[in-house]
């Protein structure tokens, strides 16, 4: 058999299953899908996996009609949707007239996939589109689904803690899906106390704002997918002598970005300013370890010695490649647009003349910046602002329709619709007071030895994990007014343990609790909730989960109406 | 309401059971009990599926039927409310779908919630167990024969099955009550992917109207079938639904959208022309009318232009090849393009800048930014500097940037304007640290010398000095200026 695949479904497919597991399960040739013909292979079977996308049937439908019927044997043609089977999608071939083609239609549910050791993601890329901009909560029916599986295997959560519209209806399904499974009540040990449901859109801020932890910038910068990062050559260039003359590599360079990787998990979650002295620290424990072999005398120290050079080589290399990925970042971190675009931004977020037209963003539509940058800014002054003045709304539409195409108005009405781009509404600007009750805003930001979650941002803390921070302590009924001023309900819900499952906690020991993010998270996010995490004090630990990573480019990116008409 | 039920559970599996035992109050059966409630809980995932026959009640109403289901309600157990009420029903019809069954089972309930076991009960009890006797082995053969197909489920089942990736034939929904529990079923279910196919099925099978009607109270299931309708092109339906709703800015904005799978220029134009009456927002529809205005404008040049280029005849063409056509640009870069190749032109021809600028009421910043940039990548010098001088009344001329002087330094250094140029400018920038700065970068060594004189600077003046050439005009300057 033969496997087609929708690229986009490699990469989470690759997390679980690598080609030679594949390969004990008969699967001999593997395609990405693309229209045409399908190549030649020597098989029975061809298996479509694919995400149920109109376009792509349209693919497959261009693949089944070219399929030379004469040929000998005759090859089967079956389709495999993930996550879900898609009646739409069947309806759709059905009226292309390829539906019979297909001998199986079947579908491979994949809720959550593992990211790392603490953090899940369903990489459903248009889940926030879907809630927000075509009410389909069918994203959130399948967070619930992964939600239930999560709990078979790990526990029933006794606490749910909630923010926002989706975050309700998630939890009421949970409920629902439990009352109705009746046989799902496990007798598990409950691994997670709390679960807080959170909505993307009670805090859209927070994404719009430029990471600045490494492996945020690594992700606004170069664009993370599935762990891997693709980076351009030039710096990996082999420095080794007699090489000098050869060509520079062209072919990006991959790397995987997780935290198996010792040097990289301790770097990661920093400030990008922190990271330039852990890694001359780290050459110089490098340096010195080699060094080593010089004082290796008897056979017993060399023999020692050689036993931990795999190790060593391991850490020089990893040293190495983030040594080069640190100077790629520096390059742009140290630019002056990058510099001034930041300053705009903390300008916003710290409150500064968000209600009147910006003389940087005016500058960067003139000089025909990249259009996701600036529609960045602009939502960004919106919602520090509790949305724009009609007339400042209306001179930055202008300006973007006229530089950019006119086309654009529609997706600054997806824009709005979702409520990043708004006017003012009642003449009421809430954010100050979100602002100084929740603490958004440090001036004495600590990049180097971070005291509190704001260094993620220099400055700015995550509304979404403050609120994560003040449910642990002190609880939210110390916030009733901000959580009022927030889009949507805030909600608890109890699940009853059987007794013998309660839990008598030790003294010390840590609450575990699982932040589920409907509508994506940002790596920033994710490292102050690790920040939070190692708090000495902290009390809490914490498992991230989420419909989708993403940043502020790929976020803006789903929202925006797609206006190249289709391949064919 | 959930303690009624549990009641009535109770109820069912022991009369079951009862059935054949006649006996009333022993230990060992409440032991059975449980084991039967979970034999018959197991049911509701086992295939049970019942005849087509249409039952009847006691009293003679089909089931189902209106007043029937209203004794349904009176007796505490609504169909829909779930799963397990209905799997009950089902149940009792499976085993035996005989008049005497479903009545016993209204009216016994009736008795249920309020006085336990009474001797009512124990009557219907016997009664039904005749049934049961007699008529279920023929009962039980159809269910097996039917067992692949799904002829009777109830719409939480139905909803449940879809969810679950089943294929479900939807036809058996025949009243309009029941297409709409269905669908409200789905709703409740969340999955897109099982409300968007009951909407197809009622699509299908309902008038335009009545769906209309009963979507606009299905928010929900209204928003899946916008959605439905858009990804599927079904664009007159699509409007004819918004146009019922009233929701004119979404009727005009998904209209707006189709022009883009024009791709003949000339049909998408007079599209766009058919687009500035539809109800925008006011600020909208004045973008629209650009929009269409600004194609008309660009298929004029465009014609023009061609010509213009084959033929030949114009040195700018000849030189300067364009490298893609205007169509379809925005409206800055079409000024870019007028600036470029038509800047003289007269104000009344259509690809001149002026009438641009006019036309599309473009903001003196932004023109003059645009026509710097055409200009400077020309080298027009002179230009740029009849750009940058006005008039005043009297007569007197005073260079003036809306964009500021330093921008128009950069755009100028850019485009490799000669020193000579370039300073001219940068002495125009008004802040002195900015001037000295860019001054310095773009060694524009008079602006930076005459700066410090009047700052007054020597100590800067002087290390200024190794900066220059040696035995030049500025190095003469610096010392001058030092000596006095």
């Amino acid at each position: 058999q033969a496997i087609v695949w929708d690229e986009y479904l490699t990469g989470p497919f690759g997390l679980i299953a690598q080609y030679s597991l594949l390969k004990e399960h008969e699967v001999e040739k593997m395609f990405t899908l693309k229209p045409g013909r399908l190549p030649p292979a020597d098989v029975k079977n061809i298996i479509f996996f694919v995400r149920p996308k109109l376009e792509l049937m349209d693919i497959i439908t261009d693949n089944v009609v070219r399929e030379d019927r004469g040929r000998s044997p005759q090859r089967d043609f079956h389709i495999l949707f993930v996550p879900r089977r898609s009646l739409l999608c069947e309806q759709w071939l059905k009226e292309q007239g390829v539906l019979g083609s297909f001998i199986h239609r079947e579908q491979y549910s994949l809720d959550l996939i593992p990211f790392d050791g603490d953090l899940l993601s369903m990489e459903s890329e248009s889940a926030f589109k879907e809630c927000y901009l075509e009410s389909d909560q069918t994203s959130l029916y399948h967070a619930a689904k992964g939600l239930m599986t999560l709990q078979a295997l790990y526990g029933t959560i006794p606490q749910i803690f909630g923010k926002g519209d989706c975050a309700r209806h998630v939890a009421n399904m949970m409920i629902r899906m439990k009352r109705e499974f009746p046989g799902s009540q496990n007798s598990i040990f409950p691994v997670f106390d709390t679960l807080l449901l959170l909505d993307r859109n009670v805090d859209l801020l927070t994404p719009l704002a430029t990471q600045l932890t490494y492996e945020g910038l690594i992700d606004e910068i170069y664009g993370i997918q599935n762990t891997y990062v693709k980076l351009p050559p030039e710096k990996f260039a082999p420095k080794k002598q007699g090489e000098g003359g050869k060509d520079l590599p062209t072919e990006p360079k991959k790397l995987q970005l997780n935290s198996a990787e010792e040097l990289y998990a301790e770097i990661r979650d920093k400030n990008f300013n922190a990271v330039g002295s852990v890694l001359s620290k780290k050459a110089k424990i490098i340096s010195a370890a080699f060094e080593e072999r010089h004082h290796a005398k008897t056979v017993g120290e060399i023999k020692q010695f050689v036993s931990q050079l795999p190790h060593m080589q391991a850490a020089r290399s990893s040293l190495a490649n983030h040594t080069s990925i640190a100077e790629l970042i520096k390059d742009i971190t140290t630019s002056e647009d990058f510099f001034d675009n930041l300053t705009v931004e903390q300008e916003f977020m710290s409150g500064i003349d968000t209600d009147k037209v910006n003389n940087y963003i005016e500058d960067c539509i003139a000089q025909k910046h990249p259009l996701i940058k600036i529609l960045r800014l602009v939502c960004l002054q919106s919602v520090c602002n509790s949305g724009l003045k009609q007339k400042v709304l209306d001179h930055y539409k202008r300006e973007i329709l006229q530089t950019y195409g006119y086309e654009h108005i529609l997706t600054l009405n997806n824009l709005e619709k979702a409520g990043l781009l708004k006017p003012q509404t009642g003449g009421r600007n809430n954010y100050p007071t979100i602002r100084k009750t929740l603490r958004l805003w440090m001036d004495d930001v600590n990049e180097q030895n971070p005291n509190d979650i704001s260094y993620v941002y220099s400055g700015y803390a995550p509304l979404s994990v403050r609120l994560a921070q003040l449910l642990a302590r002190p609880g939210w009924r110390s916030i009733e007014e901000v959580l009022k001023m927030l889009p949507g309900p805030h909600f608890e819900e109890r699940q009853q343990l059987p007794t013998g499952l309660q839990k008598k906690r030790q003294h010390g020991e840590n609450r575990v609790t699982l932040v589920f993010f409907l509508g994506g998270v940002t790596y920033a996010e994710i490292a102050a909730l690790r920040f939070l995490s190692q708090m000495e004090d902290g009390g809490t630990e914490y498992i991230i989960a989420t419909t989708k990573l993403i940043n502020g480019t790929t976020w803006i990116k789903s929202l925006m109406e797609k206006l190249e008409p289709a391949p064919f | 309401m959930s303690r009624v039920r549990a009641d009535e559970e109770e109820y069912w599996h022991s009369s079951k059971f009862r059935a054949f035992t006649f006996d009333d109050e022993d230990d060992e059966l409440s032991q059975l009990k449980e084991s039967k409630r979970t034999v018959n809980s197991l049911r509701d995932i086992v295939d049970d599926d019942d005849d087509d026959l249409e039952r009847v009640s006691w009293s003679g109403e089909p089931v189902g039927s209106i007043s029937w289901s209203i004794k349904e309600t009176a007796s505490g157990s609504t169909s829909s409310l779930d799963g397990r009420d209905s799997s009950l029903q089902k149940g009792s019809s499976s085993y035996a779908a005989l008049p005497k069954q479903g009545s016993s089972y209204s009216l016994s309930s009736l008795f249920k919630g309020r006085n336990k076991l009474s001797s009512f009960q124990s009557l219907s009890d016997a009664l039904s167990d005749t049934g049961v006797k007699s008529y279920a082995p023929e009962l039980r053969r159809p269910r097996a024969e039917y067992k692949d197909y799904s002829s009777d489920w109830s719409p939480k089942d139905t909803v449940r099955r879809m969810q679950r990736g089943k294929v479900c034939s939807l036809e058996r929904f025949r009243s309009l009550q029941d297409k709409l529990v269905l669908l409200d079923e789905a709703v409740a279910g969340h999955d897109g992917n099982v409300i968007t196919a009951v909407l197809i099925f009622l699509k299908r099978t309902l008038r335009r109207e009545i769906l209309f009607r009963e979507l606009e109270v299905r928010q929900v299931a209204l928003c899946h079938l916008i959605h439905f309708l858009r990804e599927m092109g079904e664009q007159k339906f699509l409007l004819d639904l918004l146009r019922f709703l009233d929701r004119t800015e979404e009727v005009a904005l998904s209209q707006y959208r189709e022009h883009l799978n024009i791709q003949d220029v000339e049909k998408r134009r007079e599209f766009l022309k058919g687009c500035i009456g539809l109800p925008f927002s006011a600020e909208d529809t004045s973008h629209i009318q650009d929009h269409y205005t600004l194609l008309e404008r660009q298929i004029i040049i465009e014609a023009n232009d061609r010509h213009l280029e084959m033929a030949g005849q114009s040195e700018l063409f000849r030189k300067y090849p364009r490298k893609a056509s205007i169509l379809n640009m925005p409206l800055v870069t079409t000024l870019f393009y007028s600036c470029f190749y038509h800047y003289t032109e007269a104000e009344g021809m259509f690809s001149s800048p002026t009438n641009l600028k006019k036309t599309f009421k473009i903001p003196d910043k932004q023109y003059v930014l645009t026509a710097l940039a055409a200009r400077a990548k020309l080298r027009a010098w002179g230009d740029v500097d009849a750009l940058l001088t006005t008039k005043n009344w009297l007569g007197y001329t005073k260079k003036k940037a809306p964009i500021g002087f330093h921008r128009v330094v950069e755009i100028l250094q850019r485009n490799n304007a000669p020193v000579q140029v370039l300073q001219e400018y940068v002495r125009l920038v008004e802040d002195v640290d900015t001037r000295l700065n860019l001054a310095t970068k773009y060694k524009c060594h008079d602006v930076v010398i005459e700066t410090y004189r009047d700052l007054k600077d020597r100590i800067q003046l002087t290390a200024y000095k190794d900066k220059v050439e040696r035995g030049s005009a500025e190095e003469e300057k610096i010392h001058s200026i030092l000596s006095n």
